[in-house]
């Protein structure tokens, strides 16, 4: 072997000058794929984070039923107390949950006492929100304060706070129909006006959740949904799929299904963006492919073609097929190494130029966003071995060529 | 035992007129012979050279080399059968250009039988100074004559110890005094190691150095051997 790997990288050395400019091509292909990758990548983090850390939370569990009508913020498929128990209960044994927050979302009318329009409001716990959401913090352009939202007061969506022309320390009137239909008002101050995240939540307001349940009347401590926020993002399908086989079996007095778990990617259109850079990078690395691929196969044709005579007199000396046919998938695959060492080699030197530069970008309303392009060692090793099989998948042919040919019409090849 | 028998040797190329290169013949050759196949171009010289060098398979009658059918062995086991027992000297030296001396010599050695590298080293080195080449070995073929080249081959032939070695034409890119050197060099090897050479070549030196000459025409062997070999 050691002999064949010899032979191999001096037929690359003999021509120089060939295997400099394949191994170029190579090269190109994985610094764009590496780099694509990387900047993807680090958008795609950047924007789940921005939409899951600072309103979704990573996973949320409501009652069975209560997302298709969510639209409406039903107060009649708000989990009950005993429910409530039993879900934090799994959420509080499961080694991957970071933490959780329980809400309760209600529609309200907002009045400045001149104006009054539609709000919808997020009841929550300061202390376990910001735990789940901790980008939340950040969205708080104006006012806030220490742990975010005290009782009695209210972080207005910045739409609204610039539309109603309310600032922090004014009064407003929050009025809210009931579970059982009544209605009732309660006066809040502005304790700090809230950035809107893009997607849902432009008109979302923060209430404390003891208000919420006064506002409300609520005689139970019942909740609309729970949101979660796992430790490891990675792991986000596993962690979903055990919540939601420790769910499933949980049924109501009606004998169906009590809960309903769901991930941000079906709670946000986002995860569509997030699939579309997946996709994209799908194909920039099938381009990959295609550049080793073609490349490659170009020149071990060539290769073969001007080393007939050789093959010829290998083949009379008694090398037997298999080790032609090596001889010359040795050669593509110390090409393909060569291209994708190159390769990783530059793409890490870009990565830490880009991180360098600290470049910006805007999402939705956050502004200035900096870029810190990343790329994985998975991503690396998973690159540099399509690199090198799809070389050696392209030398296959021609190798087989050699390993085929008859040694007398190789022989008699000027 | 002979090393080569033929009997009924037969060679015909299909096509829309089959082409009829050896028409049955006979013949055997004894080990450490020196052989010459002369005859005109097209005379079947080379068919016959690459039938008994297991690379063409005959279409009719048995070859028998180094004591086995050989009529028979195609692709992998026809590789296997050559890299054992035969060796072969091409007329423009087929020296593998990206390989030094040493290595080219080392390489059946190495890439088509199985030899510990120390034993590789110490035969390579012994042919290397059978050929007169010995300070030559870390050379590379575009460094060193023609001349040179050739006794590269010939070590390149012999270092397997195979008990055949074909020749085609292998002077016929020297000059004189370098192609009688080779000619003595290739009888001093049989000599030495009791190998047979069979040339198929038009050179009068190398004819008339052979021991037995065949001459063939139009696929038959026309003419009788000189000494070592017999045809019927």
């Amino acid at each position: 072997m050691r002999n064949t790997i010899k032979i191999a990288a001096r037929n690359l050395r003999r021509y120089r000058r060939r295997t400099l400019l394949t191994s170029s091509l190579i090269t190109l292909g994985v610094v764009a794929v590496l780099l694509f990758i990387s900047v993807s990548g680090s958008f795609k983090s950047m924007m789940i984070a921005q939409i899951t850390d600072s309103m979704l939370g990573h996973l949320q569990i409501h009652q069975k039923g209560y997302l298709a009508s969510i639209d409406t913020l039903p107060l009649n498929r708000n989990m009950k107390e005993g429910q409530v128990k039993k879900v934090t209960e799994i959420l509080e044994e499961h080694p991957a949950i970071a933490a959780y927050s329980p809400r309760i979302r209600l529609g309200a009318m907002f009045s400045n006492y001149t104006e009054t329009t539609n709000i919808r409001l997020n009841a929550v716990i300061p202390e376990r929100e910001m735990e789940t959401v901790p980008l939340l913090r950040e969205r708080v352009i104006d006012g806030g304060g220490e742990g975010l939202v005290r009782q009695g007061e209210i972080l207005v969506p910045e739409l609204i706070a610039k539309g109603m022309n309310v600032k922090v320390g004014d009064g407003i009137v929050l009025v809210a129909t009931n579970d059982d239909g009544s209605v009732n008002g309660q006066p809040f101050t502005v304790g700090g006006i809230v950035e809107g995240v893009t997607g849902p939540g432009g008109r979302d307001g923060y209430i404390h959740l003891d208000d919420a349940r006064t506002l409300l009347r609520l005689e139970e401590k019942e909740i609309s949904e729970i949101a979660v926020r796992i430790k490891d993002l990675d792991k986000l399908d596993s962690t979903y799929a055990a919540i939601n086989d420790t769910l499933a079996p949980m049924i109501n007095q009606a004998g169906k299904p009590a809960f309903e778990a769901h991930t941000w990617e079906s709670l946000s259109p986002f995860f569509n963006i997030a699939k579309m850079i997946d996709l994209m990078t799908m194909s920039i690395k099938v381009m990959l492919v295609a550049i080793v691929l073609v490349s490659i196969m170009n020149v071990m044709i060539m290769a073969v073609y001007e080393r007939i005579n050789e093959i010829g007199t290998i083949a009379a000396m008694g090398t037997v097929p298999t080790r032609i046919l090596a001889l010359f998938l040795t050669e593509g695959f110390l090409l393909g190494i060569l291209g994708a060492a190159i390769g990783i080699v530059v793409s890490l030197a870009a990565i830490a130029v880009l991180r360098a530069a600290e470049l910006t970008f805007n999402f939705g309303q956050q502004q200035g966003l900096v870029l810190i392009p990343f790329i994985k060692t998975g991503d690396v090793i998973s690159i540099a071995l399509i690199v090198i099989g799809i070389a050696v998948l392209g030398s296959l042919q021609p190798a087989w060529k050699a390993a085929r040919m008859d040694p007398i019409t190789a022989l008699r090849h000027v | 035992m002979s090393l080569i028998t033929a009997k009924h040797l037969e060679k015909t190329y299909p096509g829309d007129i089959p082409v009829k290169a050896i028409r049955g013949i006979d013949f055997t050759i004894e080990p450490a012979s020196f052989v010459s196949f002369v005859g005109p171009s097209g005379s079947g010289k080379s068919t016959l050279l690459n039938m008994l060098g297991c690379l063409d398979p005959p279409t009719g009658g048995h070859l028998t080399v180094s004591g086995q059918d050989v009529s028979a062995l195609r692709g992998r086991a026809a590789a296997e059968f050559r890299g054992r027992h035969i060796g072969f000297i091409f007329q423009d030296f087929n020296l593998i250009p990206v390989l030094s001396v040493f290595e080219n010599i080392e390489y059946p050695l190495q890439m088509v039988q199985t030899w510990p590298q120390d034993e590789r080293r110490q035969r390579v080195e012994t042919m290397l100074a059978a050929v007169g080449m010995a300070d030559q070995g870390h050379k590379y073929p575009h460094q060193i004559s023609g001349g040179q080249k050739q006794r590269v081959a010939v070590a390149r032939a012999l270092v397997t110890r195979a008990e055949l070695i074909l020749a085609d034409e292998p002077t016929a890119n020297l000059d004189r005094v370098t192609a009688l050197h080779i000619i003595s060099l290739m009888k001093a090897m049989r000599d030495e190691f009791g190998t047979t050479f069979i040339f198929s070549t038009h050179d009068p030196k190398i004819v008339s150095s052979a021991e037995t000459i065949f001459t063939i025409e139009d696929g038959r062997l026309a003419v009788g051997d000189i000494d070592g070999g017999s045809h019927a």
